[in-house]
């Protein structure tokens, strides 16, 4: 029956001859494709220093987005929390006050916004689930920490910088 | 014996003594340098410029790690495994001719420790010996994968050493002498015995990595099956010394074959130079770019050829090398015959 890929490889098992057998022109081989590899460039990212291009969709940190006047888009609504399906976030909402309207955009917004970093998965669900677009998973890989409180990211690691 | 000479004598064996532990310091980082070129990696580069002070590192953090012995350990062999090895890996280099006589302060300063008859004769006692530090410390462990190490440790030895020893009548029938520094120096120029004794030198050389229980012949510590060998127990320095004792032994037994079949001190067209104390220093530098190659093809195979099974261990050992290294006697006996050497 002819083979459907043709790449199937018969395997015979064949007596070694006697070069074969005594191994030194394999070993010789061998030694000569380790050297070629010794003088290929080196594939190594230096990753502090250097870092690989993210893909266009990579998911990392989460950042608080503003709109365009810097006023916080976040009105706590909780659905990110809700299709959190690592419940990694929790948010305590709060009334707008007179005079904070440059502050935030609508009258309620998340006075405490946390996110579990240990819990994360990054699965981006947070971002889909976000009906004013107020939260991106488009900061860098999440950083290594000592102790566990260092993962509990509140909104003063997560708010995006005012744009002057 | 004057003053002069014991000092003399004791600036060479401490500047032998540091430069092979220095080298030994080295080897550990060139191995894992190495191990990352020929792996399309960088290797170790943190800490200090290419990381050169890696070794400095690793030393700090073996002396610093926490002592364990084990409860059931014999504790008098548990430590005097690791020291064994360690003892018996630096007196090796003490017969070692490491270049010509200087002549300082009108004095003739042999660049020798020992310049002893039996030079080869010491060289293998002393490797030999090396098995002990192995066994003694697999079996104090009362551990059976340290155990089965240095079991195996020693009748890998024990094989190897005939065919080491066989291939080196050979070399001996053409010399005539057993002292390394007649030896190198019936090689002056390019009259290497490697020449003549091609057989005799990969025979020599298998057996030397199989000795130094490197790659392809590191069943004594095979991490696949026996966790980590006879070093399973051990930690913190005398660990170190375990593992520091196989870079010394790879430097000395690198040593060795280049005064035996490489020319040792000798370069060509070394009568050329007029000077004594320059071509001896010459001399030295040749040596040491043999030693440093040898340690960096040690490294190559390391990168290279897997490990063998244990019973093709054997197999070779035995029914392989032993046989090769006869024919070779009877071949250079022929040769003497004919040729008259």
């Amino acid at each position: 029956m002819n083979s459907l890929t043709n790449r199937k490889k018969v395997l015979v098992s064949k007596q070694m001859n006697f070069w074969e057998r005594i191994y030194l022109p394999a070993i010789i081989n061998g030694l000569s494709i380790t050297m070629k590899h010794f003088f290929k460039k080196r594939t190594t990212i230096y990753y502090p220093e250097e870092k690989r291009t993210f893909s266009e969709n990579f998911r990392g940190l989460h950042s608080l987005k503003r709109d365009e006047n810097g006023a916080e888009r976040c009105t706590a609504c909780g659905l990110c929390a809700l299709s959190c399906p690592a419940e990694a976030i929790t948010m305590t909402a709060a009334e707008r006050k007179p005079g904070e309207e440059h502050l935030y955009r609508e009258e309620k917004y998340a006075s405490v916004y946390e996110i579990n970093m240990l819990r994360c998965i990054f699965c981006g669900f947070c971002e889909e689930a976000c009906p004013k677009a107020a939260i991106y998973l488009d900061g860098d890989i999440a950083k290594a920490g000592y102790i566990r409180d260092e993962f509990i990211f509140g909104k003063d690691k997560l708010t995006e910088p005012v744009i002057k | 014996m004057d003053i002069a000479f014991i000092i003399e004598k004791l600036i060479l064996i401490s500047a032998i003594l540091g430069i092979s532990l220095v080298i030994a310091m080295y080897t550990t980082l060139a191995e894992r340098k190495f191990a990352g070129f020929f792996q399309d990696r960088v290797g170790p580069n943190r800490a200090g410029p290419w990381g050169l002070l890696q070794p400095l590192a690793d030393g700090v953090k073996l002396f610093t790690k926490e002592e364990i012995i084990p409860t059931h350990a014999n504790t008098f062999l548990f430590v005097l495994g690791p020291s064994l090895s360690m003892f018996t890996a630096c007196i090796t280099t003490a017969v070692i001719p490491w270049g010509q006589d200087l002549f300082l302060f009108g004095r003739q300063v042999s660049l020798q420790v020992a310049d002893i008859n039996v030079g080869v004769l010491y060289v293998f006692g002393v490797v030999s010996l090396g098995v002990y530090g192995v066994m003694i410390g697999g079996w104090a462990s009362n551990n059976k994968f340290s155990l089965l190490a240095a079991v195996r440790s020693a009748s890998q030895n024990i094989s190897y050493e005939i065919a080491m020893g066989l291939s080196i009548i050979a070399l001996l029938m053409m010399t005539g002498t057993l002292s390394l520094r007649e030896i190198s120096e019936q090689q002056s120029g390019m009259n290497w015995n490697i020449f003549y004794q091609p057989l005799g030198f990969l025979i020599f050389m298998i057996c030397s990595f199989a000795e130094t229980n490197r790659t392809p012949f590191d069943l004594p510590e095979c991490e696949t099956e026996l966790v980590g060998g006879h070093h399973t127990e051990y930690s913190s320095m005398k660990l170190g010394f375990y593992l520091f004792a196989e870079y010394i032994n790879m430097f000395v037994s690198s040593a060795i074959m280049a005064s035996l079949y490489f020319g040792g001190y000798n370069y060509p067209f070394m009568h050329l130079i007029s000077n004594p104390n320059v071509a001896a220093l010459i001399g030295v530098a040749a040596f040491f770019t043999k030693i440093l190659l040898f340690i960096f093809f040690f490294i190559w195979v390391r990168w290279t050829v897997p490990r063998f099974r244990y019973d093709q261990l054997m197999k070779l050992g035995w029914k392989v090398l032993i046989p090769l290294a006869i024919v070779n006697i009877a071949l250079t006996g022929a040769g003497i015959l004919i040729f008259g050497k």
